[in-house]
C-alpha cells in the first residue's frame, strides 16, 4: 500500500541551535564533550552517552554507540546452514553456533595509533583464525549506482542533485544501465557545509538501503533504491529490455523465420525489421515491403521511429502502425503476416495485410505467441544496484598491524580477507585497499556517519593467526570469541548464500562466492 | 544531524527520528488516510525538536510551588507545563512530561480532518492513543527491562477514554541514557487521558517507588551524570541491590500511595507499579483489565 517514496521529502535539515544552547556548549568543561549530531547540542560527560544514546563520551571522544552486531550459523550435519531464527528472535547469542564479529557497532579507534576495538580469535576446523573487526571512518567514499534503464535521465556528466545540492554526476552508461557516481571526497569535504551534509546523508541513506529522491540537471528526477525497481519523472521501470530493436531481431530470428513475413521490433533507440535485417538476409527472407518512419541506419535498423516516452519499446506510440510510412505494393502482398513487437515484449500485435495491403489485426498463432512470450521472458527485473566504495587508509590498519603496508600486501596476496558487514567485497588491484560492496549484501543499517561528514561503514579483516602474527598484528589484544558478553553484542542470523567468512581462505576472495 | 522519516520494514509503520526523539508511529483506515495521515504528523514533526531546543532553558526550571506558571511560545512546551503544573507543590521540571507531549502532539496532528480507525504515537514507550468507535488496541506491558518479556496485555476500547500510557522507571537504555529516576521501580506505567498527562505521573510515581534511607542503593548528583540535567545536585538511582521482600512491599507501597492519590482523584486511570518482581496495581480499570 504506502511506499516511502509517497511521503514529503523531509531530509532537508532543520538544525538551528539556538544561542543559549550554543553558549553553554562553548562553555568548556573538563572531560565533557559537546555533541553536534543534533540541536540539542548535548554536553556529555565522560563515559555517559547523550540525550539520544546513539552517541557518547568515549575517552574523552565523541563516538557512536551501537551494540556489536555479530553473525551465526548453525550448521546440520550434513554441513547446511540451519534456519533458526524466526521472526520473534531477540537477538540473544546462541550457545554453540559458529560466531563472526562484524564490524557494526565496532566502534573505531581512529585517529589513534591503538589496536583496532575487536580483534578476535576463533579456531574453524582446527585451523586458528584472528578477524580484526573495525569500523572505519571513510572521507574518501562513494556509492556506484546502477539503474537498470534505457530511459534517457541525464548527459553524461551532469550533476545530480538532492535538495538542490550536488551529490555526484552522471557516468559512463553500460549495456542496459545508466550509471551515477555518488559522493567521494570533494562533495563531501570540499565545497559547502550544506553540499557535504546532504552528500553524506544521501550516501547513507542509499547504503542502508533506503530510497532518495534525486534530480538530473539537464534530465530526469529519480528515485533510487537499492535492489528496487527505479523510479524515472514519476513512472517505475519494471524489465530490462532483453536488447535494442536490433538485437531483439538478431536474437529471436530465426524462432520467427517460419512463422511470419515480417517482424518490426519498435524500440526508442534502434527499431528492427527483420526482412530487411542483415538477420533476415541471412536466413534468405523475401522482403516485406513495408517501409517504418524514422532515420535508416543501416539496413533493417532504424532511428528515431517516434519520440521517446512511455508507450511500445520507450517511444510515446500508442498505435504500433503509425509508425509505418508505406506498404510498398510492388514488393508487399495480401495475406502477409506482420508481427510488431516491443523490446520488452510487453506490447505486441499481429496483423495480416488484405486484398488492398492494409494490415488487419488477426489472432496470434500459439507459435508466435511463444516467441513474443521469450522475449519477456529473457527480460530481466530492473533494478537499482548501488555498490559502496571506499579506501581503507592509514589509521585504520594501523589499528590491524604495526606496520600497515603488510596488511596491504597480506590483502592484495588473498591471505587476508576483507569483508563489510560480513559481505564479500571487491578488493581493486594496485595500490592500496579499495573495495567495493554490494548493499544489499551487507546487514540493515550496517553505515553510520560522524559529522565531519564522513561515512562509517563496518570493516573486517580474517586471516590464519600465524599470518597475523607475521603481519605484526597487535598479537596482545587477540581475545577468544567466547569472551564477548551477551549484553555487548547483537546477533543476526547468517545469510546462507554468502561465503562463511571464516572458512579457510582459498585465494581469491573477491567477491568469491 | 537531519530528521529521519521511512517506513518500516513491515510496510506499515512510519519512523520519525530527530536528535534524540524517535517515535514509531501506526494508523489504520483507508490506504489514502493513513497516507495523509503520516503526511501530516510528518510536516508537524520537521519543527518539534527545533520548537523545543529553543525553550530548553525554561523548561529546565522547576516549577514555582506558587504563584504564575512560566510562559512558554512553543505549543508542545505549553503541553509539558500544564501536565506538570499539578505536581508543582514539589519539585518538578516540565521536562517530566516532554516524550508524552511529544507523542499527544504528533497524534493530533496525525488525526486531524483524516477518517482513521485507530492511531498510536510510540515515542519511546510514552504512547499517545486513539480508537474510533468500536476500535480495540492491545498494549503489552514488559515491566523488566533487562530481561524483556510480556508481563500482561492492557486491552484497551474506546470507552475507557484512554489516550495516553508512558512508563518511568530504571535507566533501561544504553550505558545511562538521560531519563532519570530518583526512585528505585523498574517500572512504572501510567494509563490517562493524554500521553503528557501519563508522562509526568509516572515520573511521581516512580520516584516515590523507593526506599529513602536504604544504604546499599546507589546515587549520584543528576548532574555528575549530565551536565545539563533539568535535576541540577538531586540525587538520581544509578543502582539498586537486590532486596529483600519486605523492603521490596514497603518501596512498592510508597509508590501505590501517590497512585491511588492520581487515580482517586481521576488525573489518571491506572497505574501499574512493578520491582524485582512484584507488581502492584492502582485503578479500577485494571483490576478488570490486565491479566498479570
Amino acid at each position: 500500500m504506502t511506499s516511502a517514496s509517497d511521503l514529503p521529502d523531509t531530509r532537508g535539515s532543520t538544525d538551528a541551535p539556538s544561542e543559549q544552547a550554543l553558549a553553554a556548549a562553548k562553555a568548556k568543561a573538563e572531560e565533557i564533550v559537546t555533541c553536534d549530531a543534533c540541536p540539542v547540542l548535548c554536553r556529555i560527560r565522560l563515559g555517559k552517552t547523550g540525550a539520544c544514546d546513539r552517541y557518547g563520551n568515549i575517552d574523552g571522544r565523541l563516538v557512536r554507540m551501537s551494540p556489536l552486531v555479530v553473525t551465526q550459523r548453525v550448521l546440520d550435519e550434513k554441513g547446511a546452514v540451519v534456519p533458526f531464527f524466526g521472526h520473534d528472535w531477540d537477538g540473544q547469542l546462541v550457545p554453540g553456533a559458529e560466531t563472526f564479529v562484524t564490524g557494526i557497532g565496532a566502534g573505531t579507534t581512529y585517529p589513534d595509533y591503538k589496536p583496532a576495538p575487536f580483534i578476535v580469535g576463533s579456531e574453524v576446523a582446527g585451523v586458528d583464525m584472528v578477524t580484526v573487526v573495525t569500523e572505519g571512518i571513510f572521507s574518501y567514499c562513494g556509492v556506484k549506482v546502477k539503474i537498470d534503464t534505457d530511459r534517457f535521465i541525464g548527459p553524461e556528466q551532469a550533476a545530480v542533485r538532492v535538495n538542490g545540492e550536488q551529490v555526484g554526476h552522471v557516468t559512463t552508461a553500460e549495456y542496459g544501465s545508466q550509471m551515477l557516481a555518488l559522493g567521494g571526497v570533494r562533495h563531501l569535504t570540499g565545497g559547502s557545509k550544506k553540499e557535504g551534509t546532504v552528500t553524506c546523508d544521501t550516501m547513507l541513506t542509499l547504503c542502508n538501503k533506503g530510497a532518495v529522491e534525486m534530480t538530473i540537471d539537464g534530465g530526469a528526477s529519480l528515485r533510487v533504491q537499492a535492489g528496487r525497481p527505479p523510479v524515472i519523472d514519476g513512472q517505475e521501470e519494471h524489465r530490462m529490455r532483453v536488447g535494442c530493436g536490433s538485437a531483439t531481431i538478431g536474437i529471436f530470428a530465426q524462432q520467427w523465420r517460419d512463422h511470419v513475413d515480417e517482424v518490426i521490433v519498435v524500440d526508442d533507440h534502434i527499431t528492427g525489421v527483420l526482412s530487411e535485417h542483415q538477420a533476415g538476409r541471412f536466413l534468405d527472407m523475401k522482403p516485406a515491403g513495408i517501409r517504418v518512419r524514422g532515420r535508416k541506419s543501416t539496413p533493417g535498423r532504424y532511428f528515431q521511429v517516434a519520440n521517446p516516452g512511455t508507450g511500445w519499446g520507450g517511444t510515446d506510440i500508442t498505435d504500433p502502425l503509425t509508425i509505418i510510412e508505406k506498404i510498398s505494393p510492388e514488393t508487399a502482398w495480401s495475406g502477409l503476416r506482420l508481427l510488431m513487437v516491443s523490446t520488452t515484449g510487453e506490447h505486441h500485435a499481429y496483423f495480416v495485410l488484405d486484398a488492398q495491403l492494409k494490415p488487419q489485426p488477426a489472432p496470434m498463432p500459439p507459435a508466435i505467441a511463444k516467441v513474443v512470450e521469450r522475449i519477456g521472458e529473457n527480460c530481466e527485473p530492473a533494478l537499482c544496484t548501488v555498490l559502496f566504495m571506499g579506501g581503507a587508509g592509514g589509521s585504520l590498519r594501523a589499528g590491524v598491524t604495526e606496520n600497515p603496508i603488510r596488511l596491504t600486501r597480506s590483502v592484495q596476496q588473498a591471505l587476508t580477507r576483507v569483508t563489510c558487514g560480513g559481505a564479500p567485497v571487491y578488493v581493486w588491484p594496485g595500490g592500496g585497499i579499495t573495495l567495493m560492496v554490494d548493499v544489499t549484501e551487507m546487514p540493515d543499517n550496517a553505515f553510520g556517519y560522524v559529522p565531519t561528514p564522513a561515512l562509517v561503514a563496518p570493516i573486517e579483516f580474517t586471516m590464519r593467526r600465524g599470518d597475523y602474527e607475521v603481519m605484526g598484528g597487535h598479537m596482545g589484544y587477540v581475545r577468544p570469541v567466547g569472551d564477548l558478553g551477551q549484553g555487548q553484542t547483537q546477533a543476526i542470523s547468517w545469510r546462507s548464500d554468502q561465503p562463511w567468512p571464516l572458512d579457510p581462505l582459498n585465494g581469491g576472495g573477491a567477491f568469491g562466492k | 544531524m537531519t530528521i529521519q522519516a521511512a517506513l518500516m520494514p513491515d510496510g506499515r509503520r512510519l519512523h520519525l527520528q530527530h536528535g534524540p526523539i524517535d517515535l514509531v508511529i501506526e494508523a489504520w483506515g483507508a490506504p489514502d488516510d493513513i497516507m495523509s495521515a503520516y503526511r501530516q504528523a510528518m510536516v508537524a514533526f520537521q519543527t518539534v525538536l527545533s520548537g523545543l531546543v529553543a525553550e530548553l532553558p525554561l523548561l529546565r526550571r522547576p516549577l514555582p510551588a506558587t504563584g504564575s506558571l512560566p510562559q512558554a511560545e512553543d505549543v508542545i512546551a505549553r503541553k509539558m507545563i500544564a501536565a506538570c503544573a499539578p505536581y508543582r507543590h514539589g519539585f518538578i521540571t516540565p521536562m517530566a512530561a516532554v516524550a508524552g507531549a511529544v507523542a499527544d502532539h504528533i497524534l493530533s496532528a496525525l488525526k486531524r480532518d483524516r477518517a482513521l480507525a485507530k492511531a498510536y504515537v510510540n515515542n519511546g514507550g510514552d504512547i499517545a492513543l486513539w480508537l474510533g468507535s468500536d476500535a480495540q488496541l492491545d498494549c503489552g506491558l514488559v515491566t523488566d527491562l533487562l530481561s524483556p518479556r510480556v508481563t500482561g496485555i492492557f486491552h484497551l476500547v474506546p470507552e475507557m477514554r484512554i489516550g495516553g500510557i508512558a512508563t518511568s522507571g530504571a535507566p533501561g537504555k544504553g550505558s545511562g541514557g538521560r531519563s532519570f529516576s530518583r526512585g528505585i521501580a523498574d517500572a512504572v506505567t501510567v494509563l490517562a487521558g493524554d500521553a503528557a498527562t501519563a508522562d509526568a505521573a509516572a515520573t511521581i510515581i516512580a520516584n516515590a517507588v523507593d526506599l529513602p534511607d536504604h544504604p546499599a542503593i546507589g546515587r549520584m548528583p543528576a548532574n555528575s551524570m549530565d551536565p545539563d540535567s533539568d535535576l541540577g545536585d538531586r540525587l538520581i538511582t544509578v543502582s539498586v541491590p537486590a532486596l529483600t521482600a519486605s523492603e521490596v512491599v514497603a518501596a512498592l507501597e510508597r509508590g501505590r500511595c501517590q497512585a491511588e492519590e492520581l487515580t482517586a482523584s481521576g488525573m489518571i486511570a491506572a497505574a501499574v507499579l512493578a520491582l524485582q518482581g512484584e507488581i502492584r496495581l492502582s485503578g479500577s480499570l485494571l483490576q478488570r483489565h490486565l491479566a498479570a
